[in-house]
């Protein structure tokens, strides 16, 4: 990663984040934290908290005790507008795409154009239209619902939608579970260039391969509480395995609290 | 179709869309040209078979007198579908539109009738003020318990079917409220119920004027963000075809005259009611934001959700004006009749929900468009006008009715999944 880390605040930290549902605890005590321009990934099996965790994050659970920093000031996030205001983007793992609109109506969705009381379908159109070209992807006709778009296309609206309104920080569900492998490989393109444009990105996925493509570092979670976060570079797929089924560190790692340097 | 991520080597603005007609056929590559809507346009050819047909089995429908009755006719059902469009978009449903009409019909007759005097110039006012009020106040409370209380819609307005069904018969204890005020009575077309041939023209020529600037500024607007804009021959041509219609309906109306005169009634008030509504759904109200978040709620309320859109508040307000649109109904129910009996409106409901799936709205919502709804509204109309030209029993007619909405339905099934392939 670049240079002159070790004086640098984690664009995001989630201290000491508690939640239950009921009786259950959907998470106890887990702390993460993302740097900007790089992706820390979140793994573990289903109902290990990964969901709930970002939720949180995005505004549509509250946590029951935990604190979210954003640049180093502690911010509060009650639904998800504030999180949006935050900058803070989410991709869901079903895109949250309205499949009976078109591209630029989802993009926009909630945060339109007007001209006056009016939708400015033109502008907001042409502004789409803009965006996915920043994602160097070609979408031929605009005003088709997205339903009769390719997975990489809704894909890259979902992601259109986040960056247009300067999302700083990206959280991904599950973005090539859908995707055959050429769209997947789009995907990791679109991830590197966020991350070269110096967004952070937190990566939920199943795919321990796709997590190793992609991410900086790996959070482990398993039922509620993080086993523990480690620099993809410096572990096996097989070690963090490990961390997910048996819950257990390997020899190298960072342990819970995430610090700037080796 | 194939993505891809190669930098593109042209602006994709200023490259014409590639032509992805590929089992597209020569009628859907005029309409998508023209800008129509396929679909419509299929329904506008299978009213007007319907209509010819009809003409050549009875020599009687085709007539200015006959369609002059069928477009009042069609105007109760015709003014709620726009209502119920949206109801369907947002993935609920209103069975209860028919007894709201009932009711509140009832309740503007009795207090025309037996509370206020006859005759005053404010006497109709008052009453269409109480019953539109009425229709608000029901269509809250039905939105209010779908939305905030998350009981199904389909329960919610069952109920109100039979209840207000029932509180239609309980405001005179069944007495018919009879005969009511002579200019409410205008609202029902009839005698006094139509605008005349030189209002008819002016509406007719403002609704003219009103297709050619939007052509034209649409076309501007294009232009200005540099997407493809027909050749101007065709916009002419579009426009010649949009004005044209205009002009005939206009026409068709100052056909029918009083009797014993030569005098042309116009467009009766009903109908200018029902177009006024249909025009100001899909154009002004198509537009805003609060269209957009119905028809994004019934796509994926999720996403809806996730967006920040307030899914509980425009649910209720979809419902409100639901209401509002079924207590209009009753006024033109009410004045037709000049009459409040307390069985106006009786199965209205499924005539506004056949309507508006003939039309095109999926009832798994998310898809719904207001034109063809209307369309539909005059093409059940039509089959009904017909039949009884044709002496056919009432059954029989119910029958018929019933075979065609679900061959309708059937139809537009065909040809998504055509058109998907």
């Amino acid at each position: 990663m670049e240079g002159a880390r070790v004086e640098r605040q984690p664009l995001v930290e989630m201290r000491s984040v508690y939640k239950a549902f009921g009786g259950v605890h959907a998470l106890e005590d887990v702390t993460v934290d993302l740097y900007a321009g790089e992706v820390v990934g979140l793994v573990g099996h289903n109902g290990a908290g990964k969901s709930t965790l970002i939720k949180i994050l995005s505004g549509v659970y509250g946590a029951d005790s935990g604190r979210i920093f954003i640049d180093g000031q502690e911010v509060t996030i009650r639904n998800p507008r504030d999180a949006r205001g935050h900058g803070i983007e989410t991709i869901y793992q079903n895109l949250a795409l309205a499949d009976n609109l078109d591209a630029p109506a989802n993009i926009f969705l909630g945060r339109e154009i007007m001209r006056g009381i009016s939708l400015n379908e033109d502008a907001m159109e042409a502004e789409s239209r803009k965006v996915l070209n920043r994602l160097r992807i070609s979408v031929p006709s605009l005003r088709e619902s997205v339903l009769n778009l390719s997975g990489g296309q809704r894909q890259a609206v979902a992601i259109g939608r986040a960056i247009y309104f300067n999302a700083r920080i990206l959280i991904m569900d599950e973005p090539t579970a859908a995707l055959g492998p050429q769209e997947a490989r789009q995907v990791g393109e679109l991830i590197k260039q966020l991350k070269g444009q110096g967004l952070g990105i937190f990566l939920i996925s199943h795919d321990i391969h796709d997590v190793f493509d992609h991410a900086d570092r790996i959070s482990v979670l398993k039922t509620g509480r993080l086993v523990g976060t480690v620099r993809t570079a410096e572990v096996t797929k097989d070690d963090v395995l490990t961390m997910i089924i048996a819950g257990t560190l390997p020899g190298k790692t960072q342990g819970n609290a995430a610090v700037a340097g080796g | 179709m194939s993505v891809e991520t190669t930098a593109p080597r042209q602006t994709p603005a200023e490259a014409p869309p590639p032509a992805r007609f590929g089992r597209v056929n020569v009628f859907q590559r005029f309409a998508a040209w023209a800008g129509f809507d396929t679909r419509l346009m299929g329904m506008v050819a299978a009213l007007a078979v319907i209509w010819v047909g009809f003409h050549l089995q009875t020599g009687l429908f085709l007539t200015p007198r006959n369609l002059w009755n069928l477009m009042v006719q069609s105007s109760v059902v015709g003014v709620m579908v726009g209502g119920m469009v949206l109801v369907i978009v947002a993935r609920q449903i209103d069975l209860s539109v028919g007894s709201v009409l009932g009711f509140v019909g009832m309740v503007m007759a009795f207090m025309q009738v037996q509370v206020f005097p006859l005759e005053v110039w404010w006497n109709p006012l008052a009453t269409i003020l109480i019953g539109l009020s009425l229709g608000a106040l029901i269509g809250a409370f039905h939105g209010y318990v779908v939305a905030y209380l998350e009981v199904p819609s389909f329960i919610v307005t069952l109920g109100s079917l039979l209840a207000f069904r029932g509180g239609a018969w309980l405001v005179t204890s069944g007495r018919t409220m009879a005969p009511l005020d002579t200019t409410y009575q205008i609202f029902g077309g009839g005698i006094n119920g139509s605008i005349g041939a030189t209002w008819s023209w002016v509406g007719g020529l403002a609704a003219i004027v009103i297709l050619v600037w939007y052509f034209v500024s649409s076309r501007a607007r294009r232009r200005k963000y540099g997407f493809t804009v027909r050749p101007l021959w065709g916009e002419f041509l579009v426009i010649a075809i949009n004005v044209g219609f205009v002009a005939g309906f206009v026409q068709l109306m100052n056909s029918y005259p009083f009797p014993g005169t030569t005098v042309p009634r116009g467009l009766p008030v009903p109908v200018l009611m029902m177009l006024g509504l249909g025009i100001l759904m899909s154009t002004v109200l198509r537009s805003t934001r609060f269209w957009r978040y119905v028809f994004a709620i019934g796509g994926n309320p999720e996403a809806a959700r996730f967006s920040g859109i307030p899914t509980r508040r425009i649910t209720l307000i979809v419902f409100v004006i639901m209401g509002v649109l079924a207590a209009i109904a009753g006024i033109i129910a009410t004045a037709r009749l000049n009459a409040g009996t307390n069985s106006a409106g009786e199965l209205a409901e499924l005539s506004v929900i056949a309507a508006a799936v003939i039309g095109g709205t999926s009832l798994s919502g998310g898809v719904g468009s207001i034109p063809g709804a209307m369309i539909g509204a005059v093409l059940m109309e039509s089959l009904r006008n017909g039949m009884v030209l044709m002496d056919l029993p009432s059954a029989l007619q119910n029958v018929v009715q019933g075979a065609v909405l679900v061959l309708a339905v059937w139809l537009d099934v065909v040809y998504q999944r055509y058109r998907r392939r």
